[in-house]
């Protein structure tokens, strides 16, 4: 996807944000951090721009609730900002959905925080290979790779473009 | 019977006998029966000592053997065997044994101890003080007169720190020509220590001895031997003062004499930074600079002998933190492996420090050499450069607490051969006839 | 991450950093205390030999809001209590199947016997006068949240360093990051051998204060007067107690910190304990947090690493 792939899947989803939740009523977006939140903002603006409503936006750090903690390297955890998710519907947004198992983990931090009305899940690339029961209810690009291959996701924030590239393992 | 032995090709090193050469010993009933190059062997028990050096038996006069009383770390039997094998034909049992050796009634059961055992002459160390308490002086003539024939007096472990009764100490020792020995430690400076004062003692936060401890003493010591004429004895030296109050003592004259352990020529307190209790000692491990004040001194004869200090404990009593072992150091099976591997001492200075000195200042007959026809064979066979690993559990000690455990060392004793009759042979305690 | 921590020296300044970082980015301000399931199948024993409430919750606390199961072998009532000794103890901790072991003892070098009979982590939280690892990196957490850097911050430590495992672990890590540290106190509570850590010692307060950028009190003990090495209390508040003249000459943006408990009176007084710029409840606060981060990344990290960072 090169960077006008991306803004178009971005203003679908959230096109689809608004339709699926009868406008932006109770909707709290929270992105997996790092990537996710970046994406969770553009998101956030693409709703301001087209209900002229600021939806609160968060981020969450996942990096205590991971299911594989001794068993790799802990990396390093970021400073999550968790926005009210008492009786809200909150959009979980993050870049890439692969096995699912980070997701798992932002819903029990979710969980640990609070009790949302409803959790739904934005990505802008869905590159399959689930190894939980956890699908997206937003996709921007469905995929599908080997696993010998990596999805790498580029934002203008950290990264100086957008754009979605397929490589091999091991390639920066 | 003892057997009839024939040593052959060795370099016999008898410094006693300003005597350095390649040559035959034959041993008759328990004493040298002829020395002298190509002895034939006519029936005799060859002893193949070519390459090898053959010496007067050592002679350690520090040992701690526990018996009576820590017979699970050490008895008089286990530690003759230790001994044997470290080349020592006379040993020193240390007086603090429970009950404390300050009567003739306890002299004299070491002393029958060390007979039966039959290994090495047990000679035991009657106590200074009744109970080692430091208060009044034990019978030390009872003592002198006793069986036993005690002729050196030590509360080591601890120190005599009233210097009224050191004097008297000195004095009444005289009327027995016995030495006193006196650990040097003064107590007002050694609260609570572990280890060393200085650099790692500051750096690790353990309560230290400083240097000072021993040399106030010593030097208070050195004094009342002036002033009495009593024959003083310095255990364990280990710092650069000491050495320097020694030197100057024996410059002027004093009757003083002076022994260092084989640990305190080569460990330094760095070792304490393992906070391994195997390494906690009185006195403790001291600096580099005291390491190699003690190597010249024993080198240049201020230091007039090496005596092993050996301290058995049991596993469990050093298997604790630093702070709550016990002092000591097993010495007697490693002695002439380190002074041989970690000092630059020749052969013939080693023999001297370790066998004949000791056995001059305690006027023991029979031990020290010279080799000559008539002397009682009390000798040893040694290889200079065989190498060894030292593996604590094959040690003849009950007990394990060696600072060397894995060290390869130098030099070997083949063959310790006591009143003339083999007690190790090959390396190993020997089986033979009584 | 290291397997032990029983020296601060055992960590670098990479392997410091990481753990300050984790820590920062653990509990945010402002919300309720989160209660994390990262150590969830982990147990740690606190293995405390002198009592001590407070670094002991500490511990605790911080164990516990990682999920981790807590159990204590305090002093009293315990095997320990009845002559058991280190080893057995040890052994018997093993033989239940224990993931970290948090040791505090009044022997220097307890803990490394204890991870020579361990296969679990071992945590020093304090061994005689030797070291206070966590107590270290509880000190930096709170000095960079005032202080961008290290490098060249002038450190005041005031008091009895000869008997201060604190101050051993403090003077290591702060000299490993860069800061400028001098000892002050009397000189018979001052280590000769101090010369050789890098640090200037002086025994004149004063000079050291307009010019300290964190002033940190250790706590004097009525022993040390019983044992000779002040003449009285008093006379030590006088000369090295922070008072609140002493406070007043001291930089705007500089801190006053203290390991606890206070002496109030002696080292510090009650006022300056009470100024804004005393950090030491801020001190306890980040002691969680500094833990925290610390289990969460010894016992995270697979296997055995044997590097530091």
């Amino acid at each position: 996807m090169d960077a006008g792939d991306v803004s178009r899947a971005l203003a679908r989803i959230a096109h689809e944000i608004l339709e699926r939740n009868k406008g932006a009523e109770h909707l709290v977006l929270v992105g997996l951090l790092s990537r996710g939140e970046i994406i969770a903002q553009r998101l956030a603006e693409r709703i301001a721009e087209i209900e002229g409503v600021k939806v609160p936006t968060g981020s969450i750090e996942i990096g205590l609730y991971r299911d594989d903690i001794g068993l790799r390297h802990p990396p390093a955890l970021k400073t999550d900002h968790i926005p009210p998710i008492d009786d809200k519907v909150v959009v979980l947004v993050d870049d890439v959905l692969y096995t699912g198992r980070s997701v798992r983990a932002a819903l029990d931090a979710l969980m640990d925080v609070g009790r949302p009305k409803a959790v739904q899940l934005a990505v802008l690339v869905d590159r399959g290979h689930r190894e939980l029961p956890i699908r997206a209810d937003y996709v921007g690009k469905n995929i599908p790779t080997a696993h010998g291959e990596q999805i790498v996701v580029r934002v203008v924030e950290t990264d100086g473009d957008d754009a979605v590239l397929v490589a091999e393992r091991g390639e920066s | 019977m003892a057997e009839t032995l024939l040593i052959a090709g060795g370099r016999v090193v008898d410094p006693a006998a300003a005597r350095d050469a390649v040559l035959d010993v034959r041993i008759e009933r328990g004493r040298v029966a002829e020395i002298g190059p190509g002895l034939a062997p006519g029936g005799a028990r060859v002893i193949d000592a070519a390459g090898c050096v053959v010496a007067p038996g050592f002679v350690d006069l520090h040992t701690h053997l526990r018996e009576p009383g820590r017979e699970d770390a050490e008895t008089i039997e286990s530690g003759s065997r230790a001994a044997a094998l470290g080349g020592f034909t006379a040993i020193s049992a240390m007086a603090n044994t429970d009950p404390v050796a300050d009567s003739a009634g306890i002299v004299e059961q070491v002393w029958n101890l060390g007979r039966a055992a039959g290994l090495c002459d047990v000679h035991p160390v009657g106590a200074i003080t009744a109970g080692l308490r430091g208060e009044s002086l034990a019978e030390i003539g009872e003592m002198a007169n006793s069986a036993a024939k005690v002729t050196f007096f030590s509360d080591d472990g601890r120190c005599v720190g009233d210097a009224a009764l050191m004097r008297r100490a000195l004095e009444y020792a005289r009327a027995f020509d016995a030495v006193v020995a006196n650990h040097a430690e003064e107590a007002a400076l050694a609260d609570g220590w572990s280890m060393n004062e200085g650099d790692v003692s500051a750096l690790l936060g353990m309560r230290g001895l400083p240097a000072e401890a021993e040399e106030i003493i010593v030097a208070r010591d050195i004094m009342l031997a002036r002033l009495t004429g009593g024959r003083l004895h310095v255990p364990h030296v280990s710092t650069a003062g000491t050495v320097d109050l020694i030197r100057a003592a024996k410059a002027r004259g004093i009757p003083v004499t002076a022994e260092v352990t084989p640990h305190h020529l080569t460990l330094t307190e760095d070792a304490v930074r393992s906070f391994d209790p195997v390494y906690k000692v009185a006195p403790p491990l001291r600096t580099k600079p005291d390491v190699e004040a003690l190597r010249d001194a024993l080198a240049d004869g201020t230091i007039d002998c090496v005596a092993t200090d050996h301290a058995p404990h049991t596993r469990e009593s050093k298997d604790v933190e630093f702070d709550a072992a016990p002092c000591g150091m097993l010495g007697l099976e490693t002695a002439l492996s380190i002074v041989l591997t970690d000092t630059a001492l020749d052969v013939s200075t080693m023999v001297e420090r370790m066998s004949v000195a000791p056995a001059r200042i305690r006027r023991l007959a029979g031990q020290g050499g010279p080799i000559a026809e008539g002397a009682a064979a009390n000798l040893i066979v040694f290889d200079p450069a065989a190498t060894w690993t030292v593996e604590p559990n094959a040690l003849a000690s009950k007990s394990r607490n060696t600072p060397f455990a894995g060290r390869e060392l130098k030099g070997k004793v083949l063959w310790t051969i006591y009143r003339g009759r083999v007690v190790v042979a090959e390396g190993r305690i020997s089986n033979g006839e009584r | 991450m290291i397997k032990h921590l029983l020296d601060i020296t055992d960590l670098n300044p990479d392997g410091i950093q990481r753990i300050l970082e984790t820590a920062a980015n653990l509990q945010p301000e402002g919300g309720a205390i989160r209660k994390y399931p990262a150590l969830r199948n982990k147990t740690v024993v606190n293995l405390f030999y002198e009592s001590s409430t407070r670094t002991r919750t500490s511990f605790e606390l911080a164990a516990k809001r990682l999920s981790a199961d807590v159990v204590n072998f305090a002093v009293s009532g315990s095997s320990v209590d009845k002559g058991e000794s280190l080893k057995d103890t040890a052994q018997t901790i093993m033989a239940m199947g224990v993931d970290a072991i948090v040791i505090r003892h009044k022997a220097s070098g307890a803990p490394h016997r204890l991870a020579q009979w361990v296969d679990a982590h071992v945590i020093n939280a304090g061994d005689g006068m030797h070291q206070h690892p966590t107590q270290a990196l509880l000190d930096l957490f709170t000095i960079r949240q005032h202080f961008p850097s290290f490098e060249g911050l002038r450190v005041a430590i005031v008091g009895d360093v000869t008997h201060s495992r604190v101050a051993r672990s403090d003077v290591q890590a702060l000299t490993m990051m860069g800061a400028d540290v001098t000892l002050v106190g009397p000189p018979t509570l001052l280590p000769p051998q101090a010369e050789h850590w890098g640090v200037a010692t002086t025994a004149d307060l004063d000079a050291v204060l307009p010019k300290a950028d964190v002033v940190y009190l250790l706590r004097m003990q009525l022993e040390r007067q019983q044992a000779g090495f002040v003449p009285s209390l008093r006379e030590y508040s006088r000369l090295w107690g922070l008072d609140s003249a002493r406070a007043a000459m001291l930089k705007d943006d500089a801190l006053v910190m203290h390991p606890g408990p206070m002496n109030r009176g002696v080292e510090i007084s009650a006022e300056v304990a009470e100024l804004p710029r005393s950090m030491i409840i801020d001190q306890v606060t980040n002691g969680i947090k500094v833990r925290m981060a610390l289990l969460y990344l010894m016992l995270g990290t697979p296997g055995e690493v044997a590097a530091n960072g």
